[in-house]
């Protein structure tokens, strides 16, 4: 058996709605941060939306920056920093659609950072507008009949469009049970070590449910994630310090 | 060292910090977690874990996105 206790990155009860994924992952991410002993040098970025509640519960170095724009905030604060782990921290509408270009280019570059995307499908702080990642027929405040793929596009798959850059890790999972968050955290673990091997760009993405934007109760957007979303994104590792095969 | 002298795994529960999102009742091999009819500051019913049959296997600190439960070690 081994002793579970809170991580020390964790400084405040979080502030996020019943049931919401980003308490999972944000105790995962310190989990590892503890382990590998780099909570005390790592700096966050992070833009807007819920993820950046944590800018008071979790207890690293934290810069916020316009929003969407965490990824080009974080290539300067490693370029002067390269001695610190340096990661963000965004949701989906944040980092796939506001900061679109700055998370590709960010992966382009293979700037040595470490990403971690929560993707939920919607703009949840907003009030639940419809994002990019939003699945076709899925009812939003802004597509009340439902999302309109004629309209609006597919679904954005961004591993499918960072998986052939010339990047150091990439990985999908997602938190709806034990199996899966313990496969979250072992991703997670992974982007840090290739970050700081000098691996070059780690991204996990990590599907996380949105019982209130949802309008689901929590156990049933558990069930929505496995059965449907991940339909949609896949699981997995995409990416193991495989970069080198492009080069 | 016997068996019998190992460390036992005892669950620590912060109810103060449950939203009530039951994630952690279906998610508990031996069924230890019920819903308090007390309504904590937060304006939430808690958990709360029958200690007898509760093994301290960590799977509610696992799945729990509020930090209720912690697991320690004893003698």
């Amino acid at each position: 058996m081994v002793e579970r206790l809170i991580p020390t990155a964790l400084v405040e009860d979080n502030k996020f709605c019943p049931g919401c994924g980003h308490g999972i992952i944000n105790r995962i991410l310190a989990e590892v941060l503890d382990e590998m002993k780099l909570t005390d040098k790592a700096i966050g970025s992070m833009a807007v939306g819920c993820a950046c509640l944590m800018v008071d519960t979790f207890g690293v170095d934290w810069i916020q920056s316009p929003h969407g724009r965490a990824a080009a905030l974080a290539t300067g604060i490693k370029r002067c920093r390269p001695e610190n782990p340096v990661f963000t921290y965004q949701g989906d509408g944040d980092s796939m659609s506001i900061g679109f270009s700055e998370t590709m280019y960010a992966a382009f570059r293979n700037e040595n950072i470490t990403a971690i995307l929560v993707n939920n499908g919607i703009f949840g702080m907003t009030g639940g507008q419809m994002a990019p990642t939003s699945l076709p027929g899925q009812k939003t405040v802004t597509s009340p009949m439902g999302r309109n793929t004629d309209l609006t596009g597919q679904p954005l798959n961004i591993i499918n469009q960072m998986k052939d850059l010339n990047i150091g890790y990439l990985a999908r999972g997602s938190v709806t049970s034990i199996k899966n968050i313990n496969r979250v955290k072992k991703y997670i673990r992974n982007a840090f070590e290739t970050q700081m091997s000098g691996g070059g760009y780690s991204m996990v993405e990590i599907l996380s449910p949105c019982p209130t934007n949802w309008k689901m109760m929590p156990d049933k957007s558990l069930e929505h994630i496995d059965n449907t979303v991940t339909t949609y994104y896949p699981l997995g590792e995409y990416v193991k310090k495989g970069g080198d095969s492009n080069e | 060292m016997s068996k019998k002298d190992s460390k036992k795994s005892v669950l620590t529960l912060h109810p103060e910090r449950c939203k009530g999102c039951r994630y952690c009742i279906p998610t508990c091999p031996k069924d230890a977690i019920s819903v308090s009819e007390k309504i904590n500051q937060k304006g939430y019913k808690p958990v709360m874990v029958d200690m007898e049959t509760c093994i301290g296997c960590g799977s509610c600190y696992t799945i729990c996105p509020d930090y209720v439960f912690e697991i320690k070690e004893v003698q």
